[in-house]
Parts: C-alpha cells; sequence; structure tokens
C-alpha cells in the first residue's frame, strides 16, 4: 500500500500534521482535523475554518481561508482515522499512521552515519532532524489509541542526539504502555556516557534493533561501508547491556553474510548472549540493493544449509531466534517454526502461484518489490510437510 | 545523492602484522587445539602455533579471520575489543562473587552404616559424644548468614544425619529466621542413606521444603557390597526410602549420586541402567575420594585413575546411548565440564574451580564447632591432620577464619593459573586446582601434575570430551546441549556418606 500521494497545495506557509476526517464535522471538533473530501464530493457549503486542512480530487477555490491540497492524484489509500503529513507547498501528503496497521514507524530521520550496501531507506546528507522531530513530536500527541508496538527507525535514529531523548520521554508520558523498538546500528553507544543516558530515560519497554553482519571486523565495516563501526557496535551493544537496555540483533542474509553466519552466530552466543533475539532476515530488493546485486545476489533457496546450521547452532544454546522475509516454500520445513511473517502490511506480497498454496496462511509472504527479484524457488506447496501441521495450525 | 561504495580492501585492508593475545594451546588429534583466557576454542591445522609464533599466519586467510574473531590476535586494522575479551573473562569467574555459598552442616558423626570407603563415620559412638551441641548450632547458623552471599545453601551432612533429627529441627526454624532478617534466599539438602527416614521426617521435610540427596552405588549386589549395615539390605533400604521420599517431596526433591569402588568398575552399564530404572534423570561417576578412612581400606576399595578412567568413559558411551534411545539422563561430571568448555559462563560446581571452591565457595561446620575449608578438609582432620582447619565457630569470626594462616596457605595454593603444569595447560581456564586433594594424596598443596591423579582425570576427561565435540555428530551435541541446558543439576552437592 503506498504512503506518499501528491497534489497542488496552497495556503501553507508551513508543514501540517493532522487526523483525516472523511466526515465534515462541527466547528469546535475540527480542531487537528484534516477533511479529506472523496472523488466527486463536492466542497461543504459554508465556513470551513478550523480544520488543520483540506485534501480534495477536484481544484479548489483559491480563496478558501485554510490550506489545502486540491487536484490530488491517488487517494484509495486514505482512510478516516489516518495521521497525515502535509509537506507545505510540495503538495505531497505523506502517511504517517494508519490506526488499522499492525506494523507502526516512527520515522525519525533520513541521515546516517553507515552507508550499507543493502540499505532499503538510502540515507540522505540533509540536516531534517529539527523538522522531522517537531512532525513527529505532533504525530505523538495525535495517536489514539496508543498501539502495542512502535518501531522507531531511520536514517540512524542516535544521530538526533537530544531530540531522540526528547521523543521518547514524550512516548514514556503519553502511551507507557506501548513497547518501543530503536532500529540502530548501535554505534552511539559505543560512548559510556550516551548508553547511560538512554538508560536513564527509564522506558519501561524499550528495546534496540542493532544490526550485525561478521564476527569479522573488516567484513562487518565493508558491509556497512564504515570503517570502525564493527568495534563501534560490538562495544555499543556491551555498553547498552552493561546499562540494562535490552538487545535484538539482526542480520541480512546475503552473499556477504552467508560465508560465515554460524561463527557470527557463534561470535553472538559468546559475546553477545544478553541478545535477547537474533533476528535472521532475507534481502530487501530496494534502496540500494538492486546497485549492489551482484555483489549481495544469493538465491535463499542456495543457503539453507548455512542457514539451518546457524538457527540450530542458537536454538540449541536456548538463544531465542526468528527467521524474518523468508517464503516458506523456500525454507527448509525444519525452519519453519523460526519463521515470523515479519513485513509490513502495506509491504507484502503474494505471488500468483501463492493463491494455490496450502501454507499460504501461515507465509510472510514477500516484500511488494520483490516482485522484480526474489528466489527461483517459490512455488505452491501441494501439502504440508510432515510435522509442520501443528505449526501451521498455531498461527 | 548517490553515495559511492567502497571496496573490501578499504574496511578490512590485509594487516602486514599481526599482535597475540594471551592462549593456550595443545596437539589433541592431529590437530592443534587453542583456547583463549575466556575458554573460547579453536581447532586449527597442525603448525599454526608456529606460524603465530613466526607471525607467519597469512593474515588474508580465513584462518586468519577466525583467529581474530575470537580474540587469539588483533591488529591494527580494528580495535582489540579487549573490554568485550574482560567482560568474558569476568563472566568466566562469576562463580567468585558474591561470597560463600555452600554451608556444611556435620551434624553428628554417627552412623548405623559401616561402609569401607567412609571418610568419617563412627558405628558404635553414644549419642552425644560425635553430635553437634545447639550452641554450636546457633554460632555455625550466624557464621553462615555473616556470609555475603545473597543465597545460600544448608546441608546437613555426618554421619547419618536424620539420626540427629531433632537437631535438624532445632536449626532449620533458626536459620529461616535469620536468612528472613538478613534478606537471604535459603536451600536446604539432607544427605542421607535414608536407612532410618519415616513419614514424619519426610512430612517435616515437605513442610520446610528440603530436599534429599542419597546414595545408590547401582544395581543390589554392588550397592550391598559397598554399603554394608545389619541385615546386609542398604539397597533395599535405599530404593524403599527413595520412593517414600518422592511420594512425599515430589520427584524433584530427590537426588542420588554413586561412588566408584573398585568392585563398581566392570559394571558401568548396569549401575547407569540401575539409576534408568529408577527413574533418575543425572547420573553422577565419581572416583572415590583417597580421603579419611578410604584410605586405610585402599587396598580394598582403590584403584588405579586409569582404571577410573575407563570406567567412566564407558560409562558416558552408555548414558549417550540411552539417551539417544529416547531417555534423558545426564552424567554430570560431563555436563559441568561442557558449560565449561562450550559456554560464556561459568558453574558453581565447588570442586572444579579456580581459584579452588575452598572456603570461598564451601565451608564445612563439624559437629564440635571446627570450621573447615571442604567437606575432604574435614575428612583429613579424621586422620588427625587439622592442615585446613580455618578455625572454630566459638572462638573467630568470618574475618578471622578466612585471614588466618590455614586459609592464607591454601589459597596461595588454589590458583591453577599460577601453579607448575597448569599455568601453560590448554585445559586451563575449564580445570581447577585443588589443593586439599593434592594436600592429601601427594603431601604438598601445590601438587605435582605429572603424578597426580587429579590432573590425569581431568587432561584425560577434557580431552575425551573434545574429541566428541570435534567428531560433531549432530545426536551427541544435541544430548549434550540438553545436559548444560538441563534444570537438573547437582550443584554444591558434593560427598554424602
Amino acid at each position: 500500500m503506498r504512503l506518499t500521494t501528491t497534489g497542488v497545495a496552497r495556503n501553507f506557509d508551513r508543514g501540517i500534521v493532522g487526523v483525516l476526517t472523511t466526515e465534515h464535522l462541527a466547528p469546535e471538533k475540527r480542531v487537528e482535523r484534516v477533511l479529506f473530501l472523496a472523488a466527486h464530493e463536492a466542497l461543504p457549503d459554508g465556513d470551513l475554518s478550523g480544520y488543520r486542512a483540506i485534501l480534495s480530487h477536484d481544484e479548489l477555490p483559491d480563496t478558501l481561508g485554510v490550506p489545502y491540497v486540491g487536484r490530488l492524484r491517488e487517494s484509495d489509500h486514505l482512510k478516516n482515522g489516518d495521521i497525515v503529513a502535509l509537506e507545505g507547498n510540495s503538495g505531497v501528503v505523506r502517511s504517517l499512521y494508519r490506526p488499522y496497521e499492525l506494523h507502526h514507524h516512527l520515522f525519525v530521520t533520513e541521515r546516517c552515519n553507515s552507508n550499507c550496501l543493502m540499505c532499503s531507506q538510502p540515507p540522505k546528507d540533509r540536516d531534517d532532524v529539527v523538522a522531522l522531530t517537531e512532525r513527529n513530536l505532533e504525530l505523538i500527541r495525535l495517536i489514539e489509541p496508543a498501539p502495542p508496538y512502535l518501531t522507531i527507525t531511520g536514517g540512524e535514529p542516535t544521530l538526533l542526539g537530544d531530540n531522540l531523548f526528547t521523543l521518547i520521554a514524550q512516548l514514556k508520558r503519553s502511551m507507557p504502555d506501548t513497547e518501543l523498538h530503536v532500529l540502530t546500528n548501535g554505534r552511539t553507544f559505543a560512548w559510556p556516557d550516551y548508553a547511560l543516558r538512554f538508560a536513564a530515560l527509564a522506558h519501561p519497554k524499550i528495546s534496540l534493533g542493532i544490526p550485525l553482519y561478521s564476527d569479522f571486523a573488516g567484513a562487518h565495516d565493508y558491509v556497512v561501508q564504515a570503517k570502525g563501526a564493527f568495534d563501534q557496535t560490538v562495544a555499543g551493544l556491551h555498553q547498552a547491556a552493561r546499562n540494562g537496555i535490552r538487545v535484538e540483533i539482526r542480520v541480512v542474509l546475503h552473499k556477504l553474510t552467508i560465508p560465515r553466519l554460524t561463527k557470527l552466530a557463534e561470535y553472538i552466543y559468546r559475546n553477545l548472549a544478553f541478545a535477547e533475539h537474533i533476528a535472521l532476515m532475507g534481502l530487501e530488493y530496494t534502496g540500494y540493493t538492486p546497485r549492489n546485486i551482484d555483489a549481495l545476489w544469493i538465491d535463499p533457496y542456495d543457503y539453507q544449509n548455512e542457514l539451518e546450521e546457524a538457527v540450530e547452532y542458537l536454538a540449541m544454546r536456548t538463544m531465542n531466534v526468528s527467521i524474518y522475509n523468508h517464503q516458506l516454500c523456500v525454507l527448509r520445513p525444519s525452519l519453519w517454526r523460526y519463521a515470523r511473517k515479519s513485513i509490513s502490511d502495506w509491504k507484502t506480497l503474494y505471488l500468483p502461484e501463492c493463491e494455490r498454496c496450502s501454507a499460504l496462511p501461515a507465509c510472510g509472504g514477500l516484500f511488494q518489490w520483490a516482485v522484480k527479484k526474489h528466489s527461483d524457488h517459490i512455488h505452491a506447496i501441494a501439502s504440508l510437510p510432515q510435522g509442520t501441521a501443528q505449526i501451521y495450525s498455531s498461527r | 545523492m548517490a553515495r559511492t561504495f567502497y571496496p573490501l580492501e578499504r574496511f578490512a585492508p590485509t594487516p602486514p602484522t599481526f599482535h597475540l593475545l594471551p592462549f593456550r594451546f595443545t596437539r589433541l588429534n592431529g590437530k592443534e587445539l587453542l583456547v583463549n583466557e575466556a575458554g573460547e576454542f579453536l581447532f586449527v591445522p597442525p603448525g599454526t602455533v608456529q606460524q603465530l609464533a613466526d607471525e607467519r599466519v597469512d593474515t588474508d586467510s580465513e584462518l586468519y579471520e577466525d583467529l581474530k574473531a575470537k580474540q587469539f590476535v588483533y591488529d591494527d586494522a580494528s580495535s582489540p575489543l579487549l573490554d568485550i575479551l574482560a567482560t568474558k573473562v569476568r563472566t568466566k569467574f562469576d562463580h567468585m562473587c558474591g561470597g560463600t555459598k555452600l554451608h556444611i552442616f556435620v551434624v553428628t558423626l554417627r552412623c548405623e552404616h559401616s561402609c569401607e570407603y567412609c571418610q568419617v563415620s563412627r558405628q558404635t559412638a553414644t549419642r552425644g559424644e560425635f553430635d553437634m551441641s545447639t550452641a554450636t548450632a546457633d554460632r555455625a547458623i550466624e557464621m553462615m548468614m555473616d556470609s555475603p552471599a545473597r543465597a545460600v545453601t544448608l546441608e546437613f551432612q555426618g554421619g547419618e544425619p536424620l539420626l540427629a533429627f531433632d537437631l535438624i529441627q532445632y536449626i532449620i526454624p533458626r536459620a529461616k529466621k535469620l536468612a528472613r532478617e538478613r534478606g537471604k534466599d535459603l536451600d536446604i539438602v539432607v544427605c542421607t542413606n535414608l536407612a532410618c527416614v519415616t513419614d514424619d521426617i519426610l512430612l517435616y521435610f515437605r513442610d520446610e521444603g528440603v530436599k534429599v540427596s542419597t546414595s545408590l552405588d547401582g544395581p543390589a549386589f554392588l550397592h550391598n557390597k559397598n554399603r554394608p549395615r545389619p541385615g546386609h539390605n542398604s539397597y533395599e533400604k535405599a530404593i524403599e526410602g527413595i520412593e517414600r521420599s518422592r511420594a512425599i517431596l515430589g520427584v524433584e526433591s530427590v537426588a542420588a549420586l554413586m561412588t566408584t569402588t573398585a568392585a563398581s568398575l566392570d559394571y558401568a552399564p548396569d549401575i547407569v541402567d540401575e539409576y534408568v530404572r529408577r527413574d533418575f534423570h543425572s547420573i553422577f561417576l565419581r572416583p572415590i575420594s583417597p580421603y579419611g578412612f578410604a584410605v586405610k581400606t585402599r587396598h580394598r576399595t582403590g584403584y588405579e585413575m586409569s582404571r577410573f578412567l575407563e570406567f567412566y568413559k564407558q560409562g558416558l558411551a552408555h548414558v549417550l546411548k540411552v539417551n539417544r534411545g529416547g531417555y534423558r539422563i545426564a552424567e554430570v561430571y560431563t555436563q559441568i565440564l561442557l558449560t565449561k568448555m562450550l559456554t560464556p559462563h561459568s558453574t558453581r560446581y565447588v570442586d572444579m574451580q579456580s581459584p579452588a571452591g575452598e572456603a570461598w565457595s564451601v565451608l564445612v561446620y563439624n559437629y564440635d564447632g571446627d570450621v573447615y575449608a571442604s567437606d575432604e578438609s574435614r575428612m583429613l582432620a579424621e586422620m588427625r591432620d587439622w592442615t585446613f582447619r580455618l578455625g572454630n565457630v566459638h572462638k573467630d569470626t568470618r574475618h578471622t577464619l578466612f585471614t588466618g594462616d590455614p586459609a592464607l596457605q591454601l589459597f596461595q595454593a588454589s590458583c591453577n593459573q599460577a601453579l607448575a603444569g597448569c599455568s601453560d595447560c590448554a585445559f586451563q581456564s575449564y580445570c581447577a586446582a585443588d589443593p586439599v586433594y593434592h594436600y592429601a594424596t601427594q603431601g604438598d598443596m601445590y601438587g605435582h601434575r605429572p603424578t597426580s591423579g587429579f590432573c590425569a582425570r581431568n587432561m584425560e576427561v577434557i580431552t575425551h570430551l573434545f574429541s566428541l565435540i570435534e567428531e560433531n555428530d549432530r545426536d551427541t551435541m544435541r544430548i549434550f546441549w540438553s545436559w548444560i541446558n538441563g534444570e537438573r543439576v547437582i550443584r554444591e552437592v558434593d560427598v554424602c556418606a
């Protein structure tokens, strides 16, 4: 499902965040609302003041005293209750939060101090910190009801400096029961002071998701294209643990990480045994990946031995391990019970042959961008392999 | 906006040279085995150690990546991450933290058994002479609770402690009260042969949360041979006691230990099968202790360590076979060593620690108020050798116990990191110093490794386990890990007569 659409913007002097309403509201109820008119729906008569903005498919009169985006292009993805950002005179309408979805994200910056070969969200060198922090603080204020889970992502969130602490403190106040997961490369946590300050926020339900791509420093640094990153990330993981901050380790599986995968598992067990979860994740064909595909691509079908060995290594040691972004038809059945439906709703895709698959309800599917590149071995499973029925029924 | 991607060489430049971090090594099965300070190990091709010493290892090889990732070497291309190594080493010494946890109360020396391998018991003594007084018990309880440990274990031993059941009933409520006041968790274990156990006693144990550890040496013919008592019915009494204890206390609260005598050596599989038949899920194949009265009867009960090692290997093979057949039973010594070898953690098992567990991890309060560094220490005292008597509950405090001459002498010999023959041993981080054993068998706390039974046993057992690990048989490794992860661990329970 799409995240953005555009139209012609008028009357903006800054970006606006608001909650979509498809229903015309009485003036006292318009606070924080953006009126969204469906196609061919006429502009209501009378005074429209009080709305933060108006979205319409039609050309709207310039005399309207309210910021608006007219001649909206696609809008099928916009629903009553969605929280959107109207990015000023560019006319971009960005969906920030959809209450009906399972996975929610707080996107805090496009900046990053790494430049991973397979980054799905390539970083940009522009200072968006203040603007995005302001937008996110407003978003947090508008979210209602509080979701069970929220992922803070970027870019590299710790580059926000104090602004990240401001956001987390605000989340702690306004949705204390929401489980927060911060996707970070962990490098900043290598500074003991930073880890200490982060821990001092004392958010009751926060954890870090930190990627580690090799047990060999040079190989990790190459994947993240940053010299010294391995040292900082490993030190950061330890500083986090020392301060009681929960951590998850995330490994993207591709041609550069597969050869030492079990050795990496061993490294995690011996050096980072405090990790409460290890996610082994399939490659996403988006962002930088297409550009580096020759260096990265290995058909998941061809790394089942390595994956099984690493998963078994960790599971045998009672480490909590999961497989993300893999289709069951490509995974060895012994690995099915570690596979999770990990792909955000709006990014999930199934192929035509999936319709006939008996494992479909249990399968996490593909990333929508995998339509361009996926395993050659995706196929409909005629009947569930022995021993997997229980896994299948438990979902 | 398009950023540039740089090649591998930019991030992992082949370093011209490298530096060594501390490690020890040995030859094993045609390979070389390297072990670092944190107990992480790596099998490498023969000749690698020489190459490392000569700085001739190809820094562009997979071997080099392995060596660096496991912190055997470091180079100028990245940080040596010494903090991480330090944390791992510290974790391996975790058992040193927190103070003495195991406190053994010898409430009486009286016993109705007359086992030849027994170290201490008195068969015919009159009541009182070899029993702990309530005044001594009071002081021992205080001393136990003076330990900084947050969780302590109170273990009743003898003799046969059930012959002094009234004293047990005296001690338990007082220990519990003081534990509450000091904010400590308290576990209680009774080491008993169960021959004189009654339902009333077991109901009391149930109500007080007391666990039972007993002796089971094998099938009836062997058990009764090893453990004579009037009526020649030790086995029948033990089995009956085990079943009654389980019925009242619950299966989890009843453990059994065996002692290997000369008579046991030919029956390893039969002993294992007896444990399986009795529905036990752990068995500890233990050699006889060279202490106390066992020394006198050595010609009948004793044997060469090589004979024990054959017995152990045969027993372990049978235990593995039983596990492959679907019945889960762990061999405890193997489980302890595997935990040391394959995990980042330390173990609490008192007899395999360096610095040695004596006094640090265990104190023994004898019936007469004397305090010993370990159960073996007081057994030596029964042979009129008071070398390891740290003091007396009526004269000493925890502080004076730990700073007196006996303790300081003991501590000096208690680190295998600084013992000749151990300091450069590849297995050092898995093994231990045992000054009391070496004193008892060699007359010298520091000991002489080439003739040490302790060294012979552990070198052989660890080598054997490394061979199995290197074989990497999927089933065997799964079984090993089920033991390591298992909750049924006989932790401190050491020697129960």
